[in-house]
């Protein structure tokens, strides 16, 4: 992934590139299916078992089953499809975005509260600004 | 002639539709966002546009990751409201305007823009959570809406310059339409925020009030901006403000400004909104 180091240099970032879609493909495929009521009923009443479904690797599907976000993330996942898995959970978007930071749910709603996260020190790790 | 008479930006967070759905827009942490929509409603309803080309993204909703069309517009008669995980948002399916859409389709291929043309699909969020902003929760949408679908999901989207190529194609394309029709063109999308990872939460209030000023002042800087800019100034989801200059691109060179609202938070996002009317033709 030559060609996009420079996202590299941005922190606690993960730009979502062509080469990762074909490394999360079958998870995201995955995350599409709970678009469904049935599907999203058969994952909730057998999680492991409806993964198994899926041509998902041990990492991925242990993301998913401990709803660890930024692993999905690092094994390919897109936060779009995987929204559909805290949808699913009746989970917000900022309890799941609150999941992925160093803060709790409350903390980070309060962080947002407040005009959220500051650009500040978080531009740049090359440039420390 | 159908004529591109306004345009109108906001941002389309699932949250505010959410909000709304539930009947909780009176709130104390919803009210001031819906407040800054309130003047747009009425004029929205004294101009009473034929047809909106609406500029959005699909959120994973109608395209998964086995097709990622770069453009594509809807030519559908109907689109249904996409179960997006808790079921559909229970508001009014969106009523195409598929002669304008196929014409429109025809023009901007050959104009160069290879556009992939949908026939059917679902729309998500990224759709109806701006018609809700500006109509509320009618029975029928009060208007006919050719979508246009741009991927910002995975990388990369198409540039700022060619958006707003393709809003000056679109123009071109609505101008040589036969039909008598008062249009709008919408971009959705932004204003800076981050949904995932350890930096999850940027808000740049900084970047979205110069981009803010820029739609109407300053446009040609607007288009120059690279795609590291935006996930780095204002996160990696902000890159959706690439749909706001098709927008503009379709409203010619001048625009005057009628409406102007930013608001944070909503949800994860800073929420920002312009109504543009069309003042000039474009070079």
């Amino acid at each position: 992934m030559k060609e996009n180091s420079e996202f590299d240099d941005i922190p606690g970032t993960t730009v979502f590139t062509a080469q990762r879609s074909h490394q999360g493909f079958h998870l995201n495929q995955f995350c599409m299916s709970l678009m469904k009521p049935d599907n999203r009923a058969r994952f909730k009443s057998d999680e492991s078992r409806y993964l198994d479904e899926w041509q998902l690797s041990d990492a991925q599907k242990q993301a998913v089953i401990k709803r660890d976000y930024n692993a999905m993330i690092a094994e390919g996942g897109n936060i779009y499809f995987l929204a559909k898995i805290f949808s699913s959970d009746g989970v917000s978007f900022l309890t799941a975005a609150a999941s992925m930071t160093d803060m709790t749910a409350d903390e980070y709603a309060e962080m947002m509260l407040h005009g959220g996260r500051s650009p500040q020190g978080v531009r740049s790790i090359r440039e420390g600004r | 002639m159908a004529r591109i008479t306004a345009g109108v930006t906001t941002s389309h967070v699932p949250a505010i539709g959410a909000a709304l759905d539930l009947g909780k827009q009176d709130s104390e942490y919803w009210a001031p966002l819906f407040a800054g929509y309130e003047w747009s409603k009425e004029w929205i309803a004294s101009e009473a546009p034929d047809v909106i080309v609406l500029v959005y993204n699909d959120h994973a909703s109608a395209f998964s990751l086995e097709i990622i069309p770069t453009f594509a517009i809807g030519c559908a008669d109907e689109f249904a409201i996409a179960d997006e995980g808790f079921g559909p948002r229970p508001v009014p399916k969106v009523i195409g305007h598929p002669d304008l859409a196929c014409h429109l389709a025809q023009s901007l291929i050959l104009d160069e823009f290879d556009m992939t043309v949908i026939n059917e699909m679902a729309v998500d969020h990224g759709l109806t959570v701006p018609l809700s902003l500006l109509f509320g929760q009618p029975r029928e949408w009060p208007v006919k809406v050719v979508p246009i679908a741009v991927n910002v999901i995975q990388y990369p989207p198409p540039t700022g310059e060619r958006c707003f190529k393709l809003g000056q194609a679109i123009r071109r394309g609505v101008e040589s339409f036969d039909e008598d029709l008062n249009v709008q063109v919408w971009g959705t999308g932004g204003m800076s925020h981050q949904l995932q990872g350890p930096r999850a939460g940027l808000i740049n209030q900084e970047f979205d009030n110069a981009f803010l000023d820029n739609m109407t002042e300053n446009s040609d800087d607007l288009r120059k901006i690279p795609h590291i800019d935006y996930v780095r100034e204002a996160g990696s989801e902000a890159i959706e403000l690439v749909m706001w200059l098709i927008m503009r691109g379709a409203l010619g060179d001048a625009v005057e400004l009628l409406h102007r609202f930013y608001h944070v938070p909503a949800s994860n996002t800073a929420v920002g909104h312009l109504v543009l009317k069309s003042i000039a033709a474009q070079r």
